[in-house]
This record gives structure tokens, sequence and C-alpha cells, in this order.
């Protein structure tokens, strides 16, 4: 049968011979409407060398495309630039059919790869700042460790001024466009961001170092191709820029109320309280839990000054679903928000509580007293919500 | 007082400026850290921390 999977020229002696997954709609969690690509790169120097590989099933999609350039046997390096298993799971196969004669990972990637799989050969280990020839080629290795997992790090080749960036820069989008120039920019920016917010958020304090340490070390880049997504060749500045704004994390003029609701009392509260956030001046997101994904969520909260949260009192709790969100929110840090919460109840009224030591606990800035009703707010209650948005949205003001 | 390295991440601890984020001040030698006390960058227990 001929082979439909084809590589796709990336530069001179540079191919993308990737997967595209059209069909997943969740990544632990974040929400992938667009579905992804695993990206690996096929670099085709005196020693041909092959950049990361791919998520299991779509290992015969990716020799398949490796099979249109180059006879995969003459593969001679393989670096894995990240150990997650959409990057590295058909690895150990990949491994037994090409029989590199070196397999390249981060120290630290050295130690997942081989706590992952069992791989019946010794990975080696490079060192930060290290260069490996590969004849008329070389690339040199960058750790970037905790972006966004302890083994990550970046493949620079030098002659080419190429990054391969594993996921940072990356985005979750399937399609057929190998290069970011040749997408709707819309999309980008939404599935860039959301990417970000979703992956990179708890990391941002390195990626503001990587972006200074890359700036000091006076290295420009031609291309950046990432493990997820497009290629960037036209908007490399753009996306190191946008990077560079998500993660100083300044706030802006935005607020996001997120809650849940059983018999519509917190529901009233939540809408008060963003009638308030937008009197005092500020753009505001109403996102309920019962209704919204919670990547969606923390979409909205990139750039935002305020987070307001709502939750009823279910059995002396959380509503289920406002302990999913704040969970995911927990674990991505967000920073700089000045915080509030608010609550029905029907004889207990633990949630409002709840809520506030978790935004304590994720260094929220506490703007008021957290307001609990019991059973239905009433005006007065309803007029209090309004005023906490209003506070929160002088409070942001007074930081923009 | 010296600086100690997360074995997971490479954070580095340093006595001289502390984790304000986990209400460590300047001064704290990591020895007299809590014993609760993980890395502020990817959580990882003392145990996991050498001199660096």
């Amino acid at each position: 049968m001929q082979n439909t999977f084809k590589a796709v020229r990336v530069t001179e002696d540079v191919w993308w011979v990737g997967a595209i997954d059209w069909n997943i709609r969740d990544f632990h969690g974040y929400q992938t409407m667009r579905g992804s690509t695993y990206n690996a790169y096929l670099i085709l120097a005196d020693s041909i060398t092959l950049i990361d590989t791919v998520k299991a099933p779509f290992r015969e999609e990716m020799m398949a495309r490796i099979a249109s350039v180059v006879d995969p046997g003459k593969i001679e390096y393989i670096v894995s630039n990240h150990s997650e298993m959409d990057h590295s799971g058909s690895l150990p196969e990949v491994i037994a059919a090409v029989n590199p004669k070196k397999v390249f990972a981060s120290t630290v990637g050295v130690k997942t790869l081989t706590e992952l799989f069992p791989l019946d050969r010794k990975i080696t280990a490079v060192q930060d700042g290290e260069t490996l020839s590969l004849g008329n080629r070389s690339l040199t290795f960058l750790e970037t460790r905790m972006l966004h997992w302890p083994d990550s790090m970046f493949a620079y080749l030098n002659e080419e001024q190429l990054l391969f960036s594993q996921d940072a820069f990356g985005m979750h989008l399937a399609s057929l466009e190998r290069f970011a120039d040749e997408c709707d920019p819309a999309i980008l920016a939404y599935e860039a961001a959301t990417y970000y917010a979703n992956i990179i958020l708890p990391y941002s304090p390195l990626v503001l170092k990587l972006i200074e340490r890359v700036t000091a070390a006076g290295l420009s880049f031609r291309i950046i191709a990432p493990d997820h997504g497009p290629i960037w060749r036209k908007e490399i500045v753009g996306i190191i820029g946008s990077y560079a704004k998500w993660a100083a994390q300044k706030p802006e003029a935005k607020a996001v109320v997120v809650y849940a609701t059983m018999w519509h009392s917190t529901e009233k509260m939540a809408r008060a309280v963003s009638e308030g956030l937008a009197a005092g001046g500020l753009g505001v997101k109403l996102l309920s839990m019962d209704e919204v994904h919670r990547s969606d969520v923390v979409y909205e909260l990139l750039g935002a000054g305020a987070l307001a949260v709502g939750s009823p009192t279910l059995n002396n709790h959380l509503l289920p679903n406002m302990a999913d969100i704040l969970t995911y929110l927990k674990g991505l840090k967000p920073r700089n928000l000045i915080g509030a919460a608010f609550g029905s109840y029907g004889w207990s009224g633990e949630a409002v509580k709840e809520i506030e030591d978790i935004l304590a606990e994720m260094k929220v800035e506490k703007a008021g007293e957290g307001i609990r009703v019991k059973n239905v707010p009433d005006a007065e209650v309803l007029t209090r919500c309004y005023e906490l948005g209003k506070t929160m949205a002088e409070k942001v003001r007074s930081r923009l | 007082m010296g600086k100690y390295v997360c074995g997971i991440c490479g954070y580095v601890y340093d006595p001289e400026v502390g984790d304000p984020e986990a209400g460590i001040g300047e001064g704290v030698p990591f020895e007299r850290l809590p014993e609760d006390w993980v890395c502020p960058l990817c959580g990882a227990a003392k145990d996991e921390f050498t001199p660096e």
C-alpha cells in the first residue's frame, strides 16, 4: 500500500514527522476542543537525528512519515526533550525498530524514562549547555527544569537557529497546516493562551528567568518548533512576547467570577458581585461551573486582577464542581489576584469559609469578608454582594 | 548558612532570602525549616534537597 503519511519540510535539513490527533478532547483535565498534534522532528544531518517521538498509538504514523524521507534504520541518534508519554510513549518500540547508536535525554530525563519504560539500553545524559555534533550540524541542549516537568529540556540546532522547545510555545491544535503563519491568528492566539494557562502557568517565574537567560546569551531564533501544534517561523517575537506577558501576571482591569448553584441563590449573588465589579470599572467574566469547563476558567483568569468564588453548602461542604475548579486553580498558582467568597446555605453554611481557606492558600488577597446567606438573598444581601464587587474593583484598579 | 538544591527541579533554597511565600523569613537556615516545608517550585519534600 502506498504510504499516505508524508514528512513536512521545515528547513533544508529538518522535517516534521509527528502525528495528528484530531480526536483528543481531554488532556488530564484540560479540555482540548481542537485536538492536538504530537510533533517529532527529523534532522537529516550527517548523523541523522530524531527529536522526540509521539504518543504510543501514533507510532506507525510517525514511522511512515519518517520513511517518506529516509530509511528509519539510518537514524543514529534519538533525543528525548520531554519524558511525558505523549512524546515518549513510542520510544521503546522506536528504539527497537531503529536501533540508534545513542539515545539522549537530560539527567532527570534519563531517570524518568528509565522509570517509565523497561528500556533495554542505556540512555545517555546530556548536561545543560552541552553541544552534540551531528557532523555537519550541531545541537546544543538547554535544561528547562519544571517547564513543565523536571526532565524538560530544549535542543537548539545552531546552524539553522532552530529551537526544539518541547511543550513550551506549543498549543493543542490539530491541523494539516504545519506552520503558525498558515493558521487563523485568532485561533492561534486563543489556543496558545489557553495552553499557557492550563500547562505552563505554575512555572511562570521560570519562564521569566529563561527568557532573561536566552536574551543574555544572545540566542536568536529563526524557527521555534514545539512538541504540540504549529511551528513558529514568522511570529517568533510575538509568541515570546506573549510568554513574557503571561508569565509576568501583571493584573489587568479584568475580573473572573466563578460559581456553582443549587437553587439559584448563589447565582443571584454571583450576578450582583459581577454588576459591582463592572460598576467599579472592570471587565467581568461570569462563569458557572454547572455549565463551563475548568480549562475555560483558567483561560479567563490569565491577566485577571480579581477572582470572586461562590458556592452553596452541600452536606457541610463546597459543591463538588467548585472543589474541582479550586483544586485545579490551586495547582496552577495564578498570582496577583484580589479575591472574595460568597454563597448561600440551608442550615450550616461551611462553603464560604472553605473557599476563603483555599483562596488564602492560593495567596489571593482578601478584598473583604465573605458573604453567606441563609436560603435566599434579599435586596440587602444583594446590595452587599454588589458593594463587595465594587470594593474588589477598586483594589484592582489601585494596582494597575 | 549554606544553600540547598532541590534534586527534582533544581530550585535553590537560599537562607539569606528564605521562602517568603511560605512565611519563611530571611536568615532561616535550611536545617531549621519545618519538616513539612516543600520545594516552592515543584513541591518536593525536604529530603530531596542536598547542599549546593
